[in-house]
């Protein structure tokens, strides 16, 4: 389980999150919806331990093991990933060797060989319908959004993560790109009993992806928590400002 | 610092303090002669009679070290003021004889290349195996395809006395022993270094290559280097440098000409990494005729001053030439290097491209000229040269000159200089990889445009010292 403790956020001594408390059980998918500026991203970065998002107040468990004070790499290893609303590009960083070395880190007891791993990373990029030759580039080096968001996907299929963090995953992607890429995450929580947190504006993911759980937050604080009804409801009259 | 809490100091502190300059081993000196300290000339004579070199070589050798006595220390560029002329030895004679097969070759200096990763089996493929121990060469294999193929391929003392004509036809033309107070030394003190010509026509196909290394302390390093490559001919010569730590300071002042005849083509691949007490100063300048293509490509990693502008000569119409090269400045280190690209003819063309990695407390510098003549006409040129600067101790500046004396050219600069963004950590970070790995992996992206046309064992080493550089960093 993943667990957020009345947890208090600031950036640079500005408070933007206040008592957050949320539980994400492993084969679960929680939909964390809001307006802009919520704070929505900022515990997606809190979660992955960005230096600039400082926990004040609460703590953090991973399968019961405080993550609180950890640092981004130590999370990650423990198996939390977090697919980036904006994915930065690495010039220069071959995205083969990038996922093998991820690989490497992640697998060590059935490892494939670097020639499976190739063929079945051409595999996986294929079913993404990632573009020929892209995985020949340099990370995200002149991607569009889509590609980035895909590159993700890969990572993340690369890592065997136990719990994933989608931030705004479905941003900038067309029908297509999002209903591959919510249909494959789908399939490693069926499979692999992977607990996701989806950080969305908007239903349309959860149209492929149901949530068991959803969450509404504003101005940094939990306003409603429930199930696929709320996400009927913000559809029909949108996030209320005022309450 | 880290950015990235929490910090564990004392770990890496004893990691970095567990692995020290890698190549930092040295073997039992075991020297047939060596010189006394300092210079004079004397010494220099000495040297020309140890060589048993006829009197053009001896005079040549004399009125250099005039030029070197007459010549003042350069002070435009990096701070050479703490080198002790006295305090260094000028010629070393490490073995009795050049050794032909692999199997005369002395153990101590076969264990040394064994610590330096050379295998054996790779001078089978590699077309032949020039490698430089000290002052002399002293293991030279030729493969006979090459022989039979008719291009010279040998130590620089073999060369002027087989192939006296030959050599003399360029040597000190494209570096005139007055072109600068180290290219003065180099001519005077001269000793070892490589000679090869490439007949016309023939394109060899595999690269040439030589290892330099330095063994004896306070020992100069003052090779010379011909390559002559005929009309319509090809080589590729490939020179890496490691060398043993040592507490008191080292020069390596080396002289590099090349001739590229019409038609032909050139590449010149360099890997520095001498030790950081090493001033690494040298003079490397190519003449292009016409259509004719130089390529330097230049890495700097170790010393603790580069001072290197590899040069293009570009004297015929549509010559061409290129240097790609990359400085890595650490703890201590100034790497001074850049290029320059001199214009005499119709249609010719350059194009510089300088990567440039400043880290715990290092210097870097791009200091280049581009220089185009009256009747270069339609000459162009393109210069890049990116500045990556890892934390705020250390530095980064570009000296760029323009020379242009003819209107109907294209000249373009483009130069950026960034930091590794907090971003960029994090986001490798959040897949697992340590801070020193991430940054390792921001830099190695960042200088892979030239790594790529590196040799590949070259650009494993080259990823493999940077990482090493990157652990250092942190904390």
């Amino acid at each position: 389980m993943l667990q957020i403790k009345k947890i208090s956020v600031s950036v640079e001594g500005k408070p933007i999150l206040a008592d957050i408390g949320l539980e994400l059980n492993a084969g679960e998918v929680m939909a964390l919806m809001g307006p802009n500026g919520s704070g929505k991203s900022s515990l997606a970065y809190a979660l992955a331990g960005h230096p600039k998002y400082a926990v004040d107040k609460g703590k953090m468990f991973f399968d019961k093991k405080e993550i609180t004070e950890l640092t981004p790499n130590e999370r990650a290893m423990m198996g939390l990933f977090l697919a980036n609303q904006a994915p930065v590009a690495i010039p220069g960083l071959g995205i083969k060797s990038f996922l093998w070395q991820i690989y490497k880190k992640f697998e060590n007891e059935k490892r494939m060989d670097l020639v499976k791993f190739r063929n079945w990373l051409d595999d996986e990029a294929e079913k993404l319908q990632l573009k020929n030759g892209l995985l020949e580039r340099g990370l995200n080096d002149g991607f569009s959004g889509g590609e980035r968001k895909k590159m993700e996907v890969l990572q993340m299929l690369v890592s065997k993560p136990k719990y994933i963090i989608l931030d705004e995953i479905d941003s900038g992607l067309d029908v297509d790109a999002l209903k591959i890429i919510a249909l494959r995450v789908k399939k490693m929580v069926k499979e692999d009993k992977v607990g996701v947190l989806i950080i969305t504006h908007y239903s349309r993911i959860l149209n492929y992806l149901k949530a068991d759980k959803v969450v509404i937050i504003e101005k940094g604080k939990v306003k409603e928590m429930g199930g696929m009804e709320l996400v009927k409801k913000i559809e029909d009259k949108g996030f209320e400002e005022k309450k | 610092m880290s950015r990235f809490a929490p910090i564990k100091e004392e770990s890496k502190k004893e990691k970095w303090e567990k692995s020290p300059y890698e190549y930092g081993f040295s073997s039992p000196e075991k020297h047939m002669f060596k010189a006394k300290r300092g210079l004079n000339e004397e010494i220099v004579r000495m040297i020309s009679t140890m060589k048993s070199e006829e009197e053009k070589m001896r005079n040549f050798r004399l009125e250099s070290y005039k030029i070197f006595l007459e010549k003042k220390m350069p002070t435009w560029g990096a701070d050479l003021s703490t080198i002790d002329f006295n305090n260094i030895f000028y010629y070393v004679k490490a073995t009795k004889s050049e050794g032909k097969k692999w199997g005369d070759v002395p153990k101590e200096i076969k264990d040394t290349y064994d610590k330096l990763g050379i295998p054996q089996a790779e001078k089978e493929y590699l077309g032949g195996v020039k490698a430089q121990y000290e002052s002399e060469v002293i293991y030279g294999s030729l493969l006979k395809k090459l022989r039979d193929k008719g291009i010279i391929f040998c130590g620089m003392d073999e060369a002027l006395v087989k192939y006296p004509d030959l050599v003399w036809s360029h040597f000190g033309k494209i570096v005139p022993k007055g072109d600068n107070k180290f290219a003065a030394l180099n001519s005077a003190v001269w000793s070892g270094g490589s000679f090869i010509y490439v007949p016309k026509g023939v394109k060899v196909d595999l690269p040439l290559q030589a290892y330099f290394r330095i063994n004896t302390q306070n020992m100069g390093q003052f090779e010379r280097t011909l390559i002559i490559v005929d009309e319509g001919a090809f080589v590729h010569y490939v020179e890496g440098c490691t060398a043993p730590i040592y507490t008191t300071d080292s020069l390596h002042s080396a002289v590099v000409e090349i001739w590229v005849a019409k038609n032909a083509r050139c590449r010149y691949t360099t890997i520095q990494n001498w030790s950081t007490n090493v001033y690494n100063l040298v003079t490397k300048r190519a003449w292009v005729e016409e259509k004719g293509i130089m390529e330097w490509v230049d890495g700097n990693l170790g010393s603790k001053i580069t001072m290197k502008y590899p040069s293009v000569i570009l004297a015929g119409k549509g010559a061409h030439g290129e240097i790609l090269s990359v400085a890595v400045a650490g703890k201590g280190q100034h790497q001074d290097a850049g290029g320059k690209c001199i214009h005499l003819a119709e249609n010719t063309t350059s194009r510089i491209i300088s990567k440039s990695i400043s880290l715990n407390g290092g210097r870097s510098s791009y200091r280049g000229m581009i220089q185009m003549n009256k009747g270069a006409k339609n000459a162009r040129s393109k210069v890049v040269c990116d500045a990556l600067i890892l934390d705020n101790e250390s530095r980064s500046d570009t000296y760029p000159v323009n020379k242009i004396m003819e209107s109907e050219v294209t000249l373009e600069h483009e130069a950026t200089v960034s930091k590794i963004g907090e971003e960029q950590l994090f986001y490798l970070m959040s897949r697992g990889f340590e801070e020193h790995e991430a940054e390792a992996m921001v830099v190695n992206g960042f200088i892979e445009p030239i790594v790529k046309e590196l040799p590949m064992e070259y650009s494993v080493e080259l990823n493999r010292l940077i990482s090493l550089q990157m652990e250092g960093s942190v904390g």
